[in-house]
């Protein structure tokens, strides 16, 4: 099976670091950056294209640039909180194709935890002028309970059960195990999980992901470039995106926008869910993965529960290995951000590079989702589907 | 009006939401109709999202409506319950839940507005189950 590429795949790295300690997160950027370089074999000067979110420090794209000594012709800084660097690599695929860029460079780093912001709920710093500040910041919104609001409405209409999402956390841990770098290498079970105490009903501890400092750096070339390089060749074949939001007061928060960025990708790509060897999928909580896994058409809507039980989602166990480095609930979420790590583990696979233990024989197809923002009130859902030439 | 030891953001009304405020401070719940469309929308705005009309209007709701998820903020001091509640009038708007026992509530359950004061003085629109109701 061969799909026509939109652009390559040429260079991933993930930061090693989970506690930067005394880096700066323009050190972060710039290493995360030069990892990815070395990781296709191309040096700064080849970059053109950067694509980075409002993680990279000073306005825009410009602080960290001057930082790097860019030489760019092509700047984007599509912001979908986490998910953005799934948009980068669709936008830098089309800014390619468009002849605007040939090497473009995606980053992402953060340092929550030497910031001090490593425990605790994430608390929302909105803008008053913000339409939607008014209506929301005076009841308390935060992360964990927009999440706990859509996990509670999807048990309620599903029938899902805390044992069921726990079962998504036990296959991080699974795959975990193996990775050395992974924050948490804990092998938990469904009880830990279900024992572990509630944050934001019907949520637990171990529902959450990690909080991390690190980062992590793409590039994506034109097929020239990639043919030319030592690495083996990871093409995107299809990419979707899908802002979802509250509708006028009229949504439905247990559908979430992978539903359409996932049509839209499987669309282009010309394959089916059915051909998915691996996926990556943004775990912020249990319940993001079983949405995604739900909205992307690996199983009907309100069967997710079922489908993630028994260990379907761990590598050599289950129909459909997830997050082989152990995801944003084991590994890493550096930044609160987890969608580059996503796309970064699906690169891992496609080129037969994950921890032998995890790694996907003959993965040839995988695809990788993030959902950005606030599942339940306002987020952003970006597709890759990636496949091996 | 109902005080509690919650210390919470005040709303900061603008030009566009004043008259709901105002409102609120005298206990009465307005939400926006479309004259044109004739859809009510939440959150209020000058424009209809739905068919993009400047004729909007000012309604006073029922202030009545189903919760349509919830979820328990324990490790907030206090405690609250975040919940979106589906209002008769058609919309579904983000709000909390007091006076109940957050354990016993369920999706589905009918509540009713209830104005709790900030320290500013702002009132703001939350909701408690209905008298009577089963729970």
């Amino acid at each position: 099976m061969a799909h026509p590429a939109l652009a390559y795949i040429a260079g991933a790295y993930e930061h090693p670091t989970r506690d930067a300690g005394g880096k700066t997160l323009a050190q972060l950027q710039i290493e995360a950056a030069l990892g990815a370089l070395a990781d296709a074999g191309l040096s700064k000067d080849d970059i053109d294209g950067f694509f980075c979110g409002p993680d990279a420090p000073g306005t825009g794209p410009l602080s960290i640039a001057d930082y790097m000594n860019l030489n760019l012709r092509h700047v984007d800084t599509t912001n979908t909180s986490g998910s953005s660097y799934l948009l980068h690599v669709s936008h830098a695929a089309q800014a390619i194709a468009a002849g605007k860029c040939d090497v473009a460079l995606i980053t992402l780093a953060g340092r929550p935890r030497a910031e001090g912001r490593g425990k605790g709920g994430l608390v929302r710093r909105d803008d008053p002028n913000q339409p939607d500040f008014q209506w929301e910041q005076p009841f308390g919104i935060q992360i964990l309970n927009v999440y706990g609001m859509t996990a509670m409405r999807h048990m309620h209409l599903y029938g899902t059960t805390s044992e069921q999402l726990a079962w998504i956390k036990v296959a991080a841990s699974h795959h975990a195990q193996y990775n050395e770098r992974a924050f948490s290498r804990d092998l938990v079970s469904v009880e830990d999980v279900v024992n572990s105490p509630m944050v934001a009903d019907p949520l637990h501890r171990l529902d959450c992901c990690v909080v991390t400092d690190g980062g992590g750096a793409l590039i994506v070339t034109r097929a020239e470039i990639a043919k030319s390089l030592k690495r083996p060749l990871v093409k995107v074949i299809g990419a979707g995106e899908r802002p979802q939001h509250q509708q006028g007061g009229y949504f439905e928060i247990t559908q979430s926008g992978a539903f359409w960025s996932g049509k839209a990708a499987f669309a282009q790509a010309g394959v089916s869910p059915a051909d998915i060897k691996y996926v990556s999928l943004y775990d912020s909580f249990t319940i993001t993965v079983l949405m995604q896994l739900e909205d992307l058409g690996f199983c009907a809507k309100g069967e997710g529960g079922r489908f993630v039980m028994d260990g379907n989602l761990i590598s050599g166990v289950g129909k459909l290995p997830f997050n082989t480095d152990g995801g944003g609930l084991c590994n890493n979420h550096p930044g609160n951000r987890g969608g580059m790590t996503k796309i970064i583990e699906a690169v891992r696979q496609v080129r037969g590079e994950a921890h032998p233990a995890v790694q996907v024989r003959n993965c040839d197809l995988a695809l990788a989702n993030g959902i950005g923002g606030q599942l339940g009130v306002r987020h952003a859902s970006g597709t890759l589907i990636l496949e091996r030439e | 009006m109902i005080m509690t030891e919650r210390v919470f953001i005040e709303p900061q009304p603008t030009s566009e939401t004043q008259t709901f405020w105002e409102a609120a401070k005298e206990g009465r719940f307005f939400i926006k109709r479309c004259d044109a469309c004739e859809k009510a929308h939440w959150y209020p705005r000058e424009h209809c999202p739905f068919c993009t009309s400047m004729d909007t209007k000012w309604v006073e709701a029922s202030g009545e409506g189903v919760i349509y998820s919830f979820s328990i903020m324990r490790r907030a001091k206090p405690p609250y319950v975040m919940a979106y509640v589906t209002l008769s009038e058609g919309p579904t708007m983000m709000t909390n839940l007091i006076e109940c026992d957050p354990v016993a509530l369920r999706i589905g359950d009918p509540v009713s507005v209830a104005f709790v004061e900030t320290a500013e003085g702002n009132a703001l629109p939350m909701f408690k189950p209905k008298a009577g109701a089963v729970r």
